[in-house]
């Protein structure tokens, strides 16, 4: 996992709630192998006008041009900006794969399901909670300055606006400092691979036909 | 101190490690493989440049993708099958037995590893796929994961877990005639309500639940995820320690292993003082053939009931979802359940599609016919070897004259991922566990019954009350 430092990006904003998996990634993609290439299909019924499919080629689709991942002012965007309960339904991992994949490292809503919030960590993804008003003013200002960039710096949990001000965020330590050394689950727990090579011994005492192989 | 749940004791006994917050790193001995949830696993592996931390404990067979027609050409849609030879490339350069599509073992995973024996009593067993928890039936702890822990099963042997809360649904007395593990665990699920075991593992007790066949348990440990728990289980009994016997992945029966492992499995019940944070009861006598008329499975009602009204609903989030669910299914409030037709019927998934839930499929088809205006009656077994017996015993034959489709072993329409699904707009009599919106195929509506209510639809045309059918 790449570390997570300091990330200065543009912000696209996302004016809905309630915004389900199925909605980040249709359950048609689902047949990939794998784990990258999501990012032109992330979206996918909101931001283009036809139906889209595996390995179609994305660049030939008629586009929805209300939507704001295609307006030219979000392009290149690392910061979504939305509301309550981001990320809720199905547990597909595809979801966090595919806003990664499009460029996102950072979200910032009012709040998220529990499923799609722990696989963001274990993607190399921040998401981040403000209050409802915190969101609203966020939404004004983006609105109001094209080109409008947050500056978020998870080691002293702050955002700063392009005006200068400063937004405390919290994050579980543990959490924060997987992201900005960048270590995976499956890194830490290999460091604890004495206490399961421990384990296994003891219990090949114990239960010997669970280990014959 | 108060004794322990029969979940108590498989959790003990499998943590590695833990840390003050009480998370834990639990040593996992199974691990079942598809080709849906994997492939980001091992491509993770390759990565980051790892070897799993034992290979043997993983088993993979390909089920999702595969067609349920002749396999002889392979699988004609190029995604499907760019999925299923990827599982067996990795499983070939990673060094995990797989099933492959024409292997007489391959089958749905949750069939196949109780079938093998490869789930053991007192097992901690995971995969990626919810219905994981069918494998609870033999007294193990079984769940299911998400990809990244795959990956992390396949390179740690272990998972990063918080333990669950203890639960205890108990169904007490003796289920009255035609009255099979799917009735009981719907109405279970209509009586908790879809997230009445969040963030609890359930065991299943009581009279009801102990004559059950260890299939009718897996039946209904299959559906604990639908009633929202992670993990369902029932106790080890003597059943549980026939059903292993013999079967090629248990400890041999002649061996010195196999006493000693029967004797460690006794011990797989919750104690008499055990405690539970939560414990319903229902009463065995009371359940009728079920049906769900909904978009969940808690939406679900007796066979000589109606479908219900939206101010049936106990309160405006329910009632939001009634009138949804009615929109969807073009279903009208008051309807007898009886008087709804069916355009297709489905005996499959890894919930009904073992041995017993063919024969009792078998026991209604037998001398009968597909009613003129059923499109499509198609009968998956859920393995190879569960094909073979049935064929043993002329169920293909009894099914077949009676206008049925007899077909390869795979999840086939439960999830509509192969060639079989529902049209838009048609409605199914399907043994599978889900009925959410499109889960059939797009625009496709299912009603959640049994293998033996499935077959009555499938002669009749509509919902009728099996037991007012004769078995044959
Ligand atoms: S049969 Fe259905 S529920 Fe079971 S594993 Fe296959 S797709 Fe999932």
């Amino acid at each position: 996992m790449e570390p997570f430092k300091i990330v200065k990006g543009l912000v696209v904003p996302l004016d809905r709630s309630n915004v389900d998996t199925d909605a980040i990634i249709p359950k048609q993609f689902l047949k990939s192998i794998k784990r990258s290439g999501f990012g032109p299909n992330l979206f996918d019924e909101w931001r283009y006008l036809d139906r889209g499919e595996p390995d179609a080629d994305n660049s030939q689709r008629p586009l929805n041009s209300d939507f704001v991942l295609n307006q030219p002012r979000y392009q290149g965007g690392q910061i979504l900006l939305t509301r309550e309960n981001f990320g809720c339904g199905s547990s597909r991992e595809h979801a966090p794969w595919a806003l990664l994949d499009y460029g996102f490292r950072v979200i910032v809503a009012s709040g998220y399901a529990d499923i799609f919030y722990n696989n963001c960590f274990k993607n190399g993804i921040l998401p981040i909670v403000q209050s409802a008003a915190v969101i609203d003013q966020l939404f004004t200002e983006v609105d109001l300055a094209p080109g409008y960039v947050l500056s978020i710096d998870l080691d002293a949990q702050s955002i700063t606006t392009p005006a200068g001000e400063v937004l405390a965020f919290d994050v579980d330590p543990f959490r924060k400092h997987c992201l900005i050394n960048g270590l995976d689950d499956i890194a830490l727990t290999l460091q604890r691979s004495g206490d399961i090579s421990a384990y296994v011994e003891r219990r090949q005492q114990q239960v010997p036909w669970l280990f014959a192989d | 101190m108060a004794g322990k749940t029969l979940y108590d004791k498989l959790w003990e006994a499998h943590v590695v490690r833990r840390d003050d917050d009480g998370t834990c790193l639990l040593y996992i001995d199974r691990q079942y493989i598809h080709e849906v949830t994997s492939p980001q696993a091992f491509e993770g592996l390759r990565l980051a440049g790892r070897q799993p931390w034992r290979p043997a404990a993983s088993l993979a067979v390909a089920d999702h993708n595969v067609p349920t027609t002749d396999r002889s050409a392979g699988i004609s849609d190029a995604v499907s099958r760019l999925q299923v030879e990827t599982l067996s490339r990795n499983c070939r350069e990673f060094g995990v037995l797989e099933f492959d599509m024409n292997d007489p073992r391959q089958g749905i995973v949750h069939v196949v590893g109780p079938e093998q024996g490869a789930t053991l009593p007192g097992m901690t067993v995971v995969c990626g796929d919810s219905h994981t928890s069918t494998h609870g039936a033999l007294g193990a702890l079984a769940f299911g994961i998400g990809t990244s822990e795959v990956e992390h099963v396949l390179a740690t042997q272990c998972l990063i877990q918080q333990k669950s809360k203890n639960m205890q649904v108990r169904v007490e007395g003796e289920v009255g005639h035609g009255i099979c593990a799917k009735d009981i665990v719907l109405a279970i699920i209509g009586e908790i309500g879809t997230a009445g075991g969040t963030g609890y593992a359930i065991e299943f007790a009581g009279s009801a639940i102990e004559a059950l066949s260890v299939e009718g348990r897996m039946t209904v440990c299959n559906m604990a995820i639908e009633a929202g728990a992670r993990a369902g289980m029932v106790a080890v009994d003597e059943k549980t320690i026939d059903y292993v016997r013999g079967r090629p992945y248990a400890p041999e029966s002649e061996s010195v292993l196999w006493p000693r492992a029967v004797d460690a499995w006794r011990d797989l019940r919750s104690d008499d003082d055990a405690c539970f944070d939560r414990i319903v009861t229902l009463d065995a006598a009371a359940i009728k053939p079920q049906v769900t008329w909904g978009t969940s499975p808690e939406m679900v009602v007796a066979v000589d009931g109606q479908v219900p009204a939206p101010e049936d609903a106990g309160d405006d989030v329910k009632r939001e979802g009634y009138t949804r669910a009615l929109a969807y299914m073009d279903l009208q409030a008051r309807t007898p359940i009886t008087e709804i037709t069916v355009d297709r019927v489905f005996i499959g998934s890894c919930t009904n599609s073992r041995i017993e839930d063919l024969r009792a499929a078998a026991a209604i088809a037998k001398g009968r016919r597909v009613a003129d205006g059923v499109i499509q009656a198609l009968v998956v077994p859920g393995s190879g070897l569960i094909k073979r017996q049935a064929e043993a015993e002329g169920l293909d034959e009894i099914f077949i004259a009676a206008g049925f489709e007899w077909r390869e072993p795979g999840c086939s329409m439960c999830l509509a991922m192969n060639a079989d699904h529902l049209e838009s707009g048609e409605r199914c009599a399907s043994t599978s566990n889900r009925n959410f919106e499109g889960r059939q195929g797009p625009g496709g509506r299912t009603h959640l019954v049994s293998p033996a209510m499935a077959a009555a639809a499938a002669v009749a045309g509509h919902f009728v009350d099996v037991r007012t059918f004769e078995s044959r």
